[in-house]
């Protein structure tokens, strides 16, 4: 099978982390946002990523996992952003080849991916499309799906009901027949807002829903998030692969070449990346770190994004969402409350209220 | 020649921007660099040859830790200190001049008067050589210091004869507009001839009440100020010389200033009392810049203190606590990596581990030779300005979180972070 995940652009609302690397390639949880989604899509032997910008490391690392998962890795590239359902209609060719149904994911979401369940109900239905749906508890805020109880085939999409019709969102995982591609033109076009309603007026278009967490961790305070419910999957299913030992509480994933130095006080929701050095009396938590970053000791943490390779210095408190480029230095004994700041800059002053330092 | 010295410590009344400090201790006594505010006027004063007695003067009411200290204090300099209590705030002038027996008595053939919120290098002797090169024997020193052209307007002006020194035309009492770049540094040098001068005001006075048919209860011909009453008149009059001074001096008036004045007291102390500050020795904290840490104090020796720290008696500190630029008050305990910067902690606080207690200081310009540290407000434009973090006696900080710009009053638990508050 195939599957195309939709990439799209600059990836501007994960900056400054997607400044220094493609928003696929930044590591959530210790692991790229695109080998999630490819190591979970079992069954598929060829994924096209639609981009609409070139990125020579995307190039690389697709190389490199086609080596590793054995599967075919090709990229879409778009001229100009297509929205959500143009890059289906440019990768026609290869999405039709084969005449089998294929998947569409959107990039930014983080959940166990369904992809085997999802293509059972597909054969089950029959119908064209298929798409998975998510429990949220403000339905309000959303585009919701209201959808036969028993069959799941969706009546209609309701944009940020008013009054209740609904918990279940759009969950951004789907799987359609090739037939799907007769509906799309080249052009930028909604695949949720011009494809979707089309198609399920026809009858074509049923909701599976999805068991477990869902996260759409395009911004980094949901990045944040997401992390914690997937350390709390990890809990559940492979609890040998988190961290333990004294001075972690709760749910602590610690890249093996990670060094933590001695009175630290270390989560709950922390993700510590390779090579990452913690020194002695730090405490940390509800934050990711990412390789090669190196934390001073003393210093306090909390619900934050330190990039690759960073220094933060000695009795600095971080917190409130504070997200770190790539190589920034944070002087000794500083605060930072909501900072976000781009790649290689030196903080010397004390940042306290939310602000982006340039 | 026998001398005297008198320093006018106020009363519970004033000092009330020292708050929530001034709630446990008498402002005097509240400790900079380590010892009683007014302990480094009566060691400059002790060392004055001549020097027969030290009168504190003001309208507390008989204390206990003042009694005490009066007690040490006159062991450690071997010489009487007595505290006079003036029966209601008679001014600066006023209770120099109701005891004026009391300051003559033995001899004296001059005194000094120092307020006790001023720091200073106290160049006391300076001021008598001066007296003696300049004026008559029964000429008057005001010690002076040039301030900024804005800041001058919040102290004393003096306008002296630029040859002789002499406070020619004119004192004025923080004007509205500029006077005078010299101020007045509020320490004094006087004759017994003074008291003329203050008697001719307690006259006048006394006769402005009499004329007055609606003569207010409190308004009373005993409450002098010599700044305005006493030193406007001298003006002009030949009596009245201004010994300027480059030593350091600051006012205390707000607790930011005591951060400040503790950073000029230690600093003098490299040359007066090295022994009162704390070295990098093996086992013990690593310390940076100027620092004093009392003999019972306890310190872990991965903390890093200074510069420009305090630390009281009986205060525990814990392992990778960092301090700057702080008091920490006796038997105050600081947890495990705990911050603490531009912060008073009060008696008996507790802060926990890795809590952060931070305040914003209000220094003085520091690329202006003669800025003087401003007098802040509490608020400004309805907001609280952000200043140094004070913790009143016996607060609690939770640990983790963070304090910032704020105010705690004594005896509060805090359960969460605070910015920019007065925590009552």
């Amino acid at each position: 099978m195939r599957a195309l995940i939709l990439v799209g652009g600059f990836g501007t609302r994960l900056r400054p982390l997607t400044l220094s690397r493609p928003k696929p390639l930044v590591e959530f949880c210790n692991k790229a946002l695109l080998l999630h989604q490819l190591e979970a899509a079992a069954g598929v032997s060829h994924v096209v990523l639609a981009v609409s910008y070139m990125s020579e490391a995307l190039g690389a690392a697709m190389r490199e996992q086609e080596q590793r998962l054995g599967i075919r890795i090709s990229l879409s590239h778009e001229k100009e952003p297509l929205g959500t359902a143009g890059p289906l209609a440019l990768a026609r060719d290869l999405l039709a080849e084969g005449g089998e149904p294929f998947f569409v994911l959107n990039s930014d979401v983080i959940c166990e991916f369904p992809f085997a369940a999802l293509a059972r109900f597909h054969r089950q239905h029959g119908g064209e499309g298929s798409l998975v749906v998510t429990r949220v508890e403000e339905p309000a805020k959303y585009g919701v799906v209201v959808s036969e109880a028993d069959t799941g085939r969706i009546c209609r999409f309701v944009e940020k009901p008013r009054v209740f019709v609904s918990n279940k969102i759009n969950a951004g995982l789907y799987i359609f027949n090739p037939g799907i591609l007769q509906r799309i033109q080249l052009r930028p076009t909604s695949i949720e807002k011009e494809i979707f309603p089309a198609m399920a007026q026809e009858g074509q278009l049923y909701a599976m829903e999805l068991q477990g967490f869902w996260m759409d961790i395009g911004q980094p305070k949901d990045f944040l998030t997401g992390m914690c419910m997937y350390l709390q999957a990890l809990r559940a299913q492979h609890p040998e692969k988190l961290h333990s030992g004294p001075g972690v509480v709760g749910n602590v994933l610690v890249d093996p070449s990670a060094k933590i130095g001695a009175n630290c006080v270390i989560g709950p929701n922390v993700t510590i990346g390779a090579g990452v050095v913690v020194e002695d009396g730090v405490r940390i938590k509800r934050c990711t770190v990412l390789k090669g970053a190196r934390i001073r000791s003393h210093s306090w943490l909390e619900s934050c994004i330190v990039g690759w390779s960073c220094s933060v210095g000695q009795w600095v408190r971080m917190e409130n969402v504070t997200v770190l480029g790539e190589d920034v230095i944070v002087n000794d004994e500083l605060y930072l409350n909501g900072a976000n700041v781009l790649p290689h800059k030196s903080i010397a002053e004390s940042v306290p209220e939310p602000r982006i330092i340039m | 020649m026998p001398l005297k010295a008198v320093i006018l410590i106020g009363g519970p009344q004033k000092g009330t921007r020292f708050r929530p400090l001034s709630f446990e201790v008498p402002k005097p006594l509240f400790p900079v660099a380590g010892v009683p505010m007014v302990q480094h006027h009566i060691e400059a004063c002790a060392k004055v040859p001549g020097m027969k007695e030290i009168l504190l003067m003001g309208f507390y009411q008989p204390h206990e830790a003042l009694s005490r200290f009066l007690v040490s204090a006159q062991q450690e300099f071997k010489i009487p200190i007595r505290y006079l209590q003036e029966y209601a705030a008679l001014g600066t002038g006023g209770g120099i001049y109701h005891f004026r027996d009391q300051i003559l008595s033995g001899g004296a053939e001059a005194f000094f008067v120092l307020n006790a919120d001023v720091c200073s290098e106290f160049p006391l002797q300076e001021m008598l050589e001066f007296r003696q090169q300049h004026g008559d024997a029964h000429s008057f020193v005001i010690l002076g210091t040039t301030a900024n052209r804005t800041q001058a307007l919040n102290y004393g002006c003096i306008v002296a004869n630029a040859d002789t020194q002499e406070v020619l035309r004119h004192y004025v009492e923080k004007p509205s507009t500029f006077v005078s770049e010299i101020i007045n540094c509020g320490i004094y040098l006087f004759t017994p001839a003074i008291f003329q001068h203050i008697g001719e005001v307690f006259q006048r006075n006394q006769q402005e009440l009499v004329l007055e048919e609606s003569s207010n209860g409190w308004q009373r011909a005993e409450v002098i100020r010599l700044e305005q009453d006493v030193f406007t008149a001298l003006a002009g009059s030949g009596k009245l010389y201004v010994y300027k001074t480059d030593g350091f001096w600051s006012q205390i008036k707000s607790a930011g200033s005591a951060i400040y004045a503790s950073r000029l007291y230690l600093n003098q102390y490299s040359k007066s009392h090295p022994e009162r500050l704390a070295q990098n020795k093996p086992g013990g904290p690593i310390i940076r810049g100027n620092v004093y840490i009392h003999p019972t104090a306890s310190i872990d020796s991965t903390a890093v203190l200074g510069p420009n720290v305090s630390i009281g008696e009986g205060v525990t500190v814990g392992a990778g606590v960092r301090v700057r630029e702080s008091i920490v008050l006796h038997g105050a305990s600081l947890h495990d990596h705990t911050c603490v910067l531009n912060t008073i902690v009060g008696w008996d606080s507790t802060i926990g581990r890795w809590a952060r207690v931070e305040g914003t200081p209000s220094d003085p310009n520091p690329n202006d030779p003669y800025a003087k540290i401003d007098s802040e407000t509490l608020f400004r434009d309805g907001r609280l300005t952000p200043s140094i973090t004070i913790l009143g006696c016996s607060v609690t900080i939770p640990a983790e979180v963070v304090i910032l710009n704020s105010i705690v009053l004594p005896h509060k638990e805090l359960s969460r972070s605070y910015k920019n508050q007065i925590i009552l």
